[in-house]
């Protein structure tokens, strides 16, 4: 809440990180971590047969890989840095000082996976003779069991933002990591990377081979094998992971409420699980054992569903969070939880260094005598609601009021319903500001309603400093002079 | 008025001095591989074209191309280390400059994906396309459009961060990008990324197989002396440059300490200067032998100025700091007393 509030009034700012996470997932997954073991083994194979064709085929999907791992793989990772820095900059800055060590550890062995897959890539066609082969294929295990590193560092921190478990007292890396969520997320995530990368591997073979149909037979059936193995671990540790959730969640809020949704979300999830599972069971199964009959198109259909399930599983690990981003620590709108004393006490308002002035637009018709009950308003739908909420954009705060109060939209009813809001709705943090600030936020809101004006963020109106914060600024005059005594 | 926000309330995972020397040695190892990059992207389309006419300088161009997508993933992941330790030793700074750019800020990732993919497009089709070579090059140029843009948006992040009393006057990425000294550091930058990747080309024929030099057509000398003139000419066009940077960039931060160390970086890279231009003059077994001596002296130059450029936004920031950390502990001490209060 101390940073200028970048702000996407249209899609929310959630969206852009999901877009941005869930392709790094999906290709994270589906084409580094799960696919290039697969490679190496298809690459093995057809050195341990002699016949060039595996060679061709492991080639051909490694070049796909290999191009989309190091452009948008690569970027996406990247991305999800550069949107949580302007999405939720409280939580991304605390999980950097926490985790400084581990997300630096990850860079080590990225740097080294890249290396080792262009240096795999590249030599491919270079290395022909036998030792050279045997050694190249060494080089793609070693690239997989890279990629496998990355990403279990950064599962580690995936999981300590649902549930810190001990860091909450202990504040140390050791205990961040071995929070009671990692493993099962390991287990779960390691064979659903395998799978994935067993599908993609399908639909790609199938893709490759057109030309020559007795190979294709063959290539398809060895190809299917992999999912058919790594399918059932998936299976099993989705069915572990899911199981930890519910004490994860109980140890952030244990009200009914939220238990029964939650309920309703596992059972959602499992039923998700076990059908996305018997459809890739059935496909792989049937590509073993008769190739013919499996169109690529089936392929193409398992490969969504699969990314369905990972999606469902994404949305459930943020449900899971709610209302915090980082589990007891800080709530999904950055403040942190030992923060609402002190801002309950003085309100938002006094302790926040930058305001957000009406725009033009926005005071246009509105009466002078509520200019400044509006732009505290808006300063707080800022600071307390824009990073989850749009004004009528996706999940726009307007049209959950609407569908509540419908017509009846009074200044008292909303701050009333705010006030006791996150025991209704046990996924929302509660209003962090005092009476006054809830009074503004609430005629903001009407306003909201009434003009349909968008609230541009900091990228486009710029900020102000706020008068009223309490030594959050000073005179550039004082500090020069400061500066001078020095 | 400056704003003055709080810090994030959680210690540094390491002691300062440690993420200084990460940050600042992990970044000039980035911006090489990136100077290569926007470089070598640079020259891939200037001797296409001139490929146009002659196709030994086509073939060149191509082996030029090759190198691209390697330092490019190479510059991606070396990336890595310097954004995480920005992002902990900066994160007031950087995270405001980041939201008040926000939407180009997000723009870098589908713009370098689309930078990228054109690199490898144009590597992979560069026979696939040997028909259509106007269009060939139109893909290259296009790339190397994106490179000479995107860090345009960093370093207006990175000079934005730096001035907390400008930033309320900010109204989006373009009024950053006009804040004084961005275009200046900019020129600065991309003249070493040509003068750079001049060394690069030097030292990828300087000893490369005969048969490698042959399949291009053009002898070893010639690609030697046009790798050490690109070296040169944007080398000698910094002298003018460099001291526009550091006579734009706002005083608070210009001690003596940093004009030092910049001018001690600007002084060592003269006798490598001089180590070009008798390269340029040499012939036979005779070139070439100078250049670990000429890339050693320039290592020494890109520290100093790597350290000079750090050194002044110590300097720079370093009242701001003191007022961050002040107002954040009395924040905290605020934090545990309504805590206290608010005990049953």
């Amino acid at each position: 809440m101390d940073f200028p509030l970048f702000h996407a009034d249209l899609i929310g700012n959630r969206a852009i990180i999901a877009v941005v996470a869930t392709l790094h997932v999906l290709i994270n997954h589906g084409l580094a971590v799960g696919m290039v073991p697969l490679v190496a083994t298809i690459e093995w194979h057809g050195q341990r047969t002699g016949d060039k064709r595996w060679d061709d085929l492991a080639y051909k999907i490694m070049l796909v890989s290999f191009i989309i791992t190091t452009t948008i793989g690569a970027l996406t990772g990247v991305g999800i840095w550069l949107c949580a820095s302007l999405i939720n900059p409280y939580a991304i800055g605390s999980l950097i000082r926490v985790f400084f060590w581990a997300w630096f550890t990850e860079w080590l062995v990225f740097i080294s996976e890249v290396s080792l897959i262009v240096v795999y890539f590249l030599t491919w066609r270079k290395w022909m003779t036998p030792a050279l082969k045997r050694r190249h294929i060494r080089f793609g295990f070693a690239v997989g069991g890279f990629s496998w590193v990355t990403m279990a560092i950064i599962v580690a921190i995936l999981a300590f933002m649902m549930d810190p478990g001990s860091w909450l007292t202990e504040r140390t890396l050791f205990s961040g990591v071995t929070n009671p969520i990692y493993l099962p997320q390991l287990a779960f995530r390691t064979p659903l990377a395998l799978s994935m990368a067993g599908i993609v591997a399908a639909f790609l073979t199938a893709c490759f081979t057109r030309r020559d149909r007795a190979f294709q037979q063959e290539a398809l059936r060895a190809v299917n094998l992999w999912p058919l193995f790594w399918v059932p671990l998936t299976l099993a540790g989705g069915w572990w992971y899911a199981s930890v959730i519910p004490e994860a969640m109980q140890a952030n809020v244990g009200t009914a409420l939220l238990t029964m949704e939650f309920e309703q979300w596992q059972t959602q999830l499992l039923e998700g699980v076990v059908a996305t599972a018997l459809i890739l069971y059935l496909i792989s199964q049937l590509g073993v054992l008769r190739p013919r009959w499996v169109p690529r198109i089936a392929y193409f259909a398992a490969l969504l569903a699969v990314i369905g399930l990972t999606g469902q599983f994404e949305r459930v690990r943020e449900f899971i969070r709610k209302p915090f981003v980082i589990g007891q620590y800080m709530y999904a709108n950055g403040i942190r939880v030992g923060d609402y004393p002190l801002l309950k006490r003085d309100g938002l308002l006094r302790h926040s260094t930058y305001v957000y002035p009406l725009t033009e637009n926005e005071l246009s018709g509105v009466l002078p005598d509520r200019l400044d009950r509006l732009a505290d308003g808006k300063t707080v739908f800022m600071v307390a609601c824009s990073r989850c909420h749009t004004s009528n954009g996706v999940n726009s705060v307007v049209a959950r009021f609407e569908a509540m109060f419908e017509g009846t939209w009074e200044p008292k009813l909303l701050a009333d319903y705010i006030t006791n809001m996150h025991d209704v709705r046990p996924y929302m943090p509660p209003f962090p500001g005092n009476d006054a600030e809830l009074l503004a936020l609430s005629d903001y809101l009407i306003q909201l309603r009434t003009t349909r004006q968008p609230v541009e963020g900091a990228q486009e109106v710029g900020v102000a400093i706020n008068p009223r914060a309490v030594d959050a600024a000073r005179s550039a005059q004082a500090l020069l002079s400061e500066r001078g005594q020095r | 008025m400056i704003p003055i926000p709080k810090d994030v309330p959680l210690a540094l995972p390491a002691p300062e001095p440690l993420l200084v020397v990460l940050l600042v040695a992990f970044f000039l190892l980035h911006i090489v591989f990136v100077n290569l990059m926007i470089g070598g992207a640079l020259l891939t389309v200037v001797y296409q074209i001139r490929g146009l006419k002659d196709v030994r300088f086509d073939r060149l161009a191509h082996v030029i191309a090759d190198t691209v997508t390697v330092n490019k993933s190479l510059a991606v992941v070396l990336g890595v280390g310097p954004l995480l330790a920005i992002n902990t030793l900066y994160t007031v700074y950087f995270y405001t400059a980041n939201a008040l750019t926000g939407e180009m800020w997000l723009s870098i990732v589908p713009l370098v994906i689309a930078a990228f993919l054109l690199t490898y497009l144009h590597k992979f089709r560069w026979h696939a396309m040997a028909s259509h070579r106007r269009w060939h090059i139109a893909i290259a140029a296009l790339a190397a459009a994106l490179f000479l843009f995107i860090p345009l948006i960093f370093l207006t992040n990175i000079n934005l961060m730096l001035f907390p009393a400008r930033w309320t006057e900010v109204r989006g990425f373009w009024s950053a990008l006009l804040l004084p000294n961005v275009l200046p550091r900019y020129v600065h930058f991309i003249l070493a990324s040509i003068a750079l990747t001049g060394l690069f080309i030097v030292w990828l024929f300087r000893r490369a197989p005969d048969a490698k030099i042959q399949a291009i057509g053009v002898d070893r000398e010639t690609l030697v002396r046009s790798g050490y003139r690109w070296a040169l000419i944007p080398t000698l066009a910094q002298f003018v440059v460099g001291p526009t940077v550091l006579l734009t960039v706002p005083g608070d931060g210009r001690t003596g300490q940093v004009i030092a160390v910049i001018l001690a970086g600007a002084v060592i890279a003269l006798p490598a200067i001089w180590l070009i231009v008798l390269e340029l003059r040499s012939h036979g077994t005779a070139l070439g032998r100078r250049f670990w001596p000429i890339v050693s002296l320039l290592t020494i130059t890109v520290l100093c100025m790597g350290s000079g450029r750090h050194l002044y936004r110590e300097a720079t920031l370093a009242p701001h700091q003191a007022e961050v950390r002040a107002l954040t502990d009395r924040y905290m001490q605020a934090v545990d007393q309504a805590a206290h209060e608010a005990r049953p």
